[in-house]
């Protein structure tokens, strides 16, 4: 019997705001807990939310970037249920009018081009953090208002890989809106997952399953190639799927059985009343399309047919929105596309995985990077002397500056040349003959002992034109 | 101090004149509390060491001429938050807690130089008609002191009508500033949902609370409402429409000529008392003889507005009492072995009867299965409450009725059967699901009993409502009347 699966995503995207949702108090993590709360954090008597109109707008940026339906009246509505690090023992969040409905992105699995469609996307506040000593729990509520942007896919993705795919186009599409940090591991991004198969040719739906504890992209793959199969081995066998919530296992990469669903919870939603539906203007969406960054996909398209790189490389560098505008800001130094493509992605990513770091937290920038290209283009500088410039412009040094400082500068000149390569010749009359007498290897002692004498600083090219013009005389 | 022959404005121009200090007017308030509240228990806590240096203070630094309520002591109803000064809601679940921030409102009265003398008991948490709800007292009708004074805000009212103070704030979500000032012969104004801020009010049903003035008369009414009205960035729900100064609106010249009145047969219909009904038909001609033209208009939809006021109110109260969950402030259980303990043993000690029934009420409400029949329906009812009022007032510079079917009853009469309290609401609720301001006035005795007569206006339009009572009490003595010390009459 053929399946076919079914698989919906729902993903949590943490905001990167001044100040909370509803609150005035200071998004900021790593402080001492409950530094950055205030009376509407802790869910005091008398207090009301007021709206972030940053977050609105955020909000607003994913919608374009995911090609969604911006509601002109959203309002909010609370979710009810009672967990200590839920202050008000309810979330203000969006059910029945979100902020944007129908979106899509475009994925791409084995060369094979697809949409997966956007149900809604909706803006929320976060909970704060129980945390549990053996005695005693406590409670911090710094995360308590953060603001969320949910995504929730349309059930049109079919595969695990598909899944794949998708989160990573959905995480590189906001990345690049520059809202969120989008990253799994510090929990700027946290996907829920659920999947259900059905014979090939039945209408419904079968029963999903839901996977929690799916901490990275390759989980959440695993997870549900996992869980696939183990609903086809449970429906071949003559058995049914149950309404359930399973655990991924890091270790094994198999599902657990958490607890078995019955029916969904009921949080009582209802219409926030401390809050006036949302009043948002064709004028401003339009404004902030304008102020849009240019997303992944149409950069792509510009580095393979304006700037000549291959699809791999243009695919490299718009990973993130930070790599693709270093390289642009580079090129529009001057810098040629194909050389600071091949940096970006060599030396530059080996530097920021050795330091584990991003690239807008170093000291290396796109104006440093342009000038020792332009160095190197233009016969100033080695290829073998930018290994020493490279580490300099990664301290933050000035390219030309340090060349000079440190007399890096490649000797070109045939005149100063000439005299050396005489005198090497003179010395070493045996490698004369031996290349007369068709031993080519001696080329490479004669420019090794010419580079020694220069101390590294001829340049190459024109050396072996020298010298070759000479052995021939 | 007898406030019994003062208004705010005498009494602030003794107070500019030093015929009284600050310091002496205080303590004289709180004479008159000593010798009343005894029997009266309009007051959960008093203020006294804070209201005494403020008072000092003001003396020292001398009263603000231009501002009405510099140097007044004023009641405040213990469900607006005051930073230091124990704030109940007379509620056990806040027997002890003291606010660290003070309600706008609040804010507003002390940059203005008012003095918080007290908070003032209530039902627990603003639900109920008769502020028997009340965990820790049961605060009596000044007239009579077998009988309730009405509620939730039956202490302010109270307050206010036995003399103890001049002006209180009161709250209403249903009726509760109107029905106790009916109840207690006094002025009570729910002012447009939106007038004023709510920050710092416990929340009941967010969608109806509005905080509001009570006195003894539509001019302190209308100075004390400009003084606390206000957009407010705390509040989303608060209008930026720019608050008149209502009471230089009222002078010799206000009249009512010329304007048009709605009566609404329903609000004569079954379940009124006759002695009621008799003071409302005397006031409508009252209105004939000033110049004005009272016609019979109808709201067919008000009848409803009970069953859909208890759902909407309800599911609201049902989400806004969560917080209190013994885990933050408040009442926790000592009683606990696990988190559940927390939750249900704290909140099963911590609430009354009343506030529980609501919070069931308004959770089955809102649960999976029962929204669309029960909150749903309720939310459309209220639209076609709204749309029957803006029908009337269309063509209507205001409408006029009573605020409750009967004067106030005996205290225990009534609590056993929820009911019958309810229905006690029937005429004031409407008001609140369309977010109207609705005045109470004196306008009748039943047995020795005031009879309060409810004005209900446009959106953002209390000028009117304040004109019409101020151009009555020019032509009635029914604010004048007093209720005997003792409250026996």
């Amino acid at each position: 019997m053929n399946f076919k699966t079914t698989i919906g995503l729902e993903v949590h995207v943490e905001l990167k705001t001044n100040s909370k949702i509803f609150s005035p108090s200071p998004v900021e993590f790593g402080d001492e807990p409950n530094a950055n709360t205030n009376v509407i954090d802790w869910g005091y008597p008398g207090v009301l939310p007021t709206t972030n109109k940053g977050v609105v707008k955020s909000g607003i940026m994913a919608a374009l970037a995911l090609h969604a339906q911006v509601e002109p009246h959203p309002h909010f509505d609370r979710k009810n249920y009672f967990y200590p690090d839920n202050p008000k023992a309810y979330q203000i969040s969006q059910s029945d009018k979100p902020l944007a409905h129908d979106g899509w992105i475009e994925i791409e699995v084995d060369g094979e081009k697809k949409r997966v469609g956007i149900e809604e996307m909706h803006i929320e506040e976060d909970a704060g953090k129980n945390t549990h000593e053996r005695d005693f729990s406590y409670v911090d509520l710094n995360r308590q208002g953060t603001p969320l942007i949910e995504i929730v896919s349309k059930p049109e993705i079919s595969s695990p890989d598909e899944a794949y795919a998708y989160l990573e186009a959905l995480r590189q599409r906001i990345q690049f809106t520059g809202i969120s940090d989008v990253k799994m591991e510090e929990g700027s991004m946290r996907v829920d997952v659920n999947i259900s198969i059905r014979p090939e040719g039945q209408k419904e739906y079968g029963t999903k399953t839901e996977l929690k504890n799916l901490n990275s992209f390759n989980y959440v793959r695993k997870g549900l190639a996992f869980e696939e199969q183990r609903q086809q081995r449970v429906l071949m066998s003559g058995g049914q799927i149950q309404q359930e919530t399973r655990r991924f296992d890091e270790t094994t990469g198999q599902t657990i059985l958490m607890r078995v669903k019955e029916g969904s919870d009921d949080y009582r939603y209802f219409p926030e009343p401390d809050l006036p539906a949302l009043n948002i203007s064709e004028d401003w969406i339009n404004e902030i399309g304008s102020e849009m960054p240019e997303m992944p996909g149409s950069r792509r398209a510009r580095y393979v047919s304006k700037l000549g790189l291959t699809d791999y490389d243009a695919m490299v560098l718009t990973q993130t929105k930070e790599m693709a505008d270093f390289f642009d800001q580079t090129v529009a130094l001057g810098a040629d596309p194909k050389s600071a493509a091949n940096y970006l992605q060599g030396d530059v990513n080996a530097f920021l995985n050795e330091k584990h770091a991003d690239l807008q937290d170093t000291d290396l920038t796109p104006a440093n990077l342009a000038g020792m290209i332009n160095l190197i283009t233009d016969g100033t500088i080695s290829t073998k002397m930018a290994k020493k410039v490279f580490k300099a412009i990664t301290q933050g040094k000035e390219p030309k500056a340090y060349v000079e400082e440190k007399g890096l500068i490649q000797l070109s000149d045939p005149a100063q040349l000439q005299p050396i390569i005489d005198s090497v010749l003179a010395d070493n009359q045996q490698s004369v003959e031996d290349f007369n007498n068709g031993k080519d290897r001696a080329v490479g002692y004669l420019v090794g002992q010419i580079m020694k004498q220069t101390h590294g600083k001829a340049n190459p090219k024109v050396v072996n034109q020298l010298l070759m013009a000479s052995l021939k005389k | 101090m007898n406030y019994f022959e003062k208004d705010l404005a005498s009494l602030h121009d003794d107070l500019v004149a030093k015929k009284i200090s600050v310091t002496e007017l205080v303590n004289a308030t709180y004479d008159n509390i000593e010798t009343t509240d005894s029997d009266v228990n309009a007051f959960l806590t008093l203020n006294k060491q804070v209201a005494l240096k403020k008072a000092a203070e003001l003396d020292e630094k001398g009263i603000d001429s231009d501002n009405p309520l510099s140097g007044i002591p004023l009641a405040i109803k213990d469900n607006i938050v005051t930073k230091g000064l124990t704030t109940t809601a007379a509620s056990r679940m806040l027997e002890n807690f003291v606010p660290v921030y003070d309600a706008t409102v609040i804010e507003h009265l002390n940059s203005q130089g008012a003095i918080n003398i007290g908070k003032t008991n209530m039902d627990e948490f603003a639900m109920g008609g008769s502020t028997e709800n009340s965990a820790f007292k049961t605060t009596k009708n000044a007239w009579d002191y077998n009988r309730v004074p009405g509620g939730s805000s039956g202490g302010s009212a109270a307050a206010v009508a036995s003399g103890e103070v001049i002006a209180a704030l009161g709250s209403d979500t249903g009726g509760s500033i109107r029905q106790p000032s009916s109840f207690n012969g006094i002025v009570g104004m729910k002012p447009t949902y939106g007038r004023i801020s709510r920050w710092g009010l416990i929340a009941f049903a967010s969608s109806l609370d509005e905080i509001g003035p009570m006195t003894r008369n539509v001019k302190d009414n209308a100075i004390l409402l400009s003084a606390i009205a206000g957009h407010d960035d705390h509040d989303l729900t608060t209008s930026t429409k720019k608050v008149p100064d209502f009471a230089a609106e009222l002078n010799a010249q206000t009249s009512v000529k010329g304007m048009k009145i709605g009566l609404p047969k329903e609000y004569l219909g079954e379940g009124v008392d006759q002695d009621v009904k008799d003071a409302i038909l005397a006031a409508a001609d009252k209105y004939r003889e000033l110049g004005a033209t009272v016609d019979e208009v109808s709201l067919p939809h008000n009848k409803y507005g009970v069953a859909a006021y208890y759902i909407i109110a309800s599911s609201e109260a049902s989400s806004n009492l969560q917080r209190f969950d013994g885990i933050r402030y408040g009442h926790r259980s000592k009683n606990i072995h696990n988190l559940d303990d927390v939750y249900i043993n704290s909140r099963t000690e911590g609430f009354g009867d009343e506030v529980k029934r609501r919070i069931m009420l308004g959770t089955f409400s809102l649960s999976a299965g029962f929204y669309d029949a029960y909150f749903k329906k309720a939310a459309q009812v209220r639209t076609l409450i709204i749309n029957d009022f803006q029908a009337v007032l269309k063509d209507h510079d205001f409408i006029m009725g009573p605020v409750a079917p009967t004067p106030a009853f005996k205290i225990g009469e009534e609590i056993s059967n929820p009911m019958t309290m309810y229905m006690n609401d029937i005429l004031t609720i409407p008001v609140n699901l369309a977010g109207l301001p609705g005045m109470s006035i004196p306008a009748g005795f039943s047995n020795g009993m005031p009879v309060g007569m409810q004005l209900i206006g446009r959106p953002f339009d209390e000028s009117t409502l304040y004109k019409a009572g101020y151009a009555f009490e020019q032509a009635t003595d029914f604010h004048k009347q007093t209720p005997k010390q003792g409250g026996k009459n």
